[in-house]
């Protein structure tokens, strides 16, 4: 798992590159961790490289999920590829988070 | 025809194992999102054997088999003690409530019971097996 960050002075775009497992969602969960994140107002999550998830993945983002709604701080994916999709699909999580087809569409969440 | 493969009890192994259950679903004709479906159920189940039941003990080994009959998909993870885990007490979670207090864990079987028709856990001897099942045509 690779992840690049971009920064501007609201937005923090992590761009997931390669598979989300037990192994290595530790990482994502160390940058998500970050105090200075709920300084900004938006948090985009670009998935077009992401080609895994498991619960362990998706646990790192729920867990975080709650803290980032008490800040205003939004979390919203895009690029997501349809059999990572298909994941939060199965346990409904696309209903709890939001999911956008482009980064233009983020961007305008 | 059946494939088996044998690892230790590491989280390095799991994308050993989804690589070699997403070779031999390769020639299955299924669509990329069932094999994904497929990988992550023995995916979940592996890493439950790995970290909960064996406390990632490297001398501590699983071994995973693959067979397919009659469009039946069969996975078989077998963890080489008595791991005594045992989610016969299973219930599903409230997720929501999971969001309120920013849980972690507690989802892989939920995704594995999801996916699978059927999932079922017996020990043998000195050994816990897991035996998942989906039926595809």
């Amino acid at each position: 798992m690779k992840i690049t960050q971009h920064a501007t002075d609201t937005t923090l775009t992590l761009a997931l590159n390669g598979e989300l497992d037990a192994s290595s969602s530790v990482l994502l969960d160390t940058e998500l961790s970050k105090p200075e994140i709920l300084r900004t107002q938006k948090v985009l999550i670009d998935c077009q490289q992401l080609n895994y998830i498991s619960s362990a993945g998706l646990g790192v983002f729920i867990s975080h999920l709650q803290t980032f709604q008490d800040a205003n701080v939004k979390l919203v994916f895009f690029n997501m590829q349809e059999k990572v999709r298909n994941v939060f699909e199965i346990l409904g999580l696309d209903s709890l988070m939001t999911i956008v087809p482009s980064e233009a569409d983020a961007a305008a969440v | 025809m059946k494939q088996a493969i044998r690892i230790s009890c590491s989280r390095r192994n799991l994308k050993v194992v989804r690589d070699f259950v997403g070779a031999y679903l390769a020639g299955q004709q299924l669509s990329e999102v069932v094999v994904n479906q497929l990988i992550l159920a023995v995916d979940e189940v592996v890493a439950n054997f790995i970290i909960h039941a064996n406390a990632e003990d490297e001398k501590q080994f699983l071994d995973v088999r693959v067979d397919v009959r009659d469009h039946e998909f069969g996975f078989e993870i077998e963890d080489g003690a008595i791991s005594g885990y045992s989610p016969g007490s299973y219930q599903e979670p409230d997720l929501r409530e999971f969001v309120r207090v920013g849980k972690k864990g507690g989802m892989g079987m939920m995704l594995v019971n999801r996916i699978m028709d059927r999932v079922e856990y017996s020990t043998t001897g000195e050994h816990t097996i897991c035996r998942l099942y989906k039926t595809l045509t």
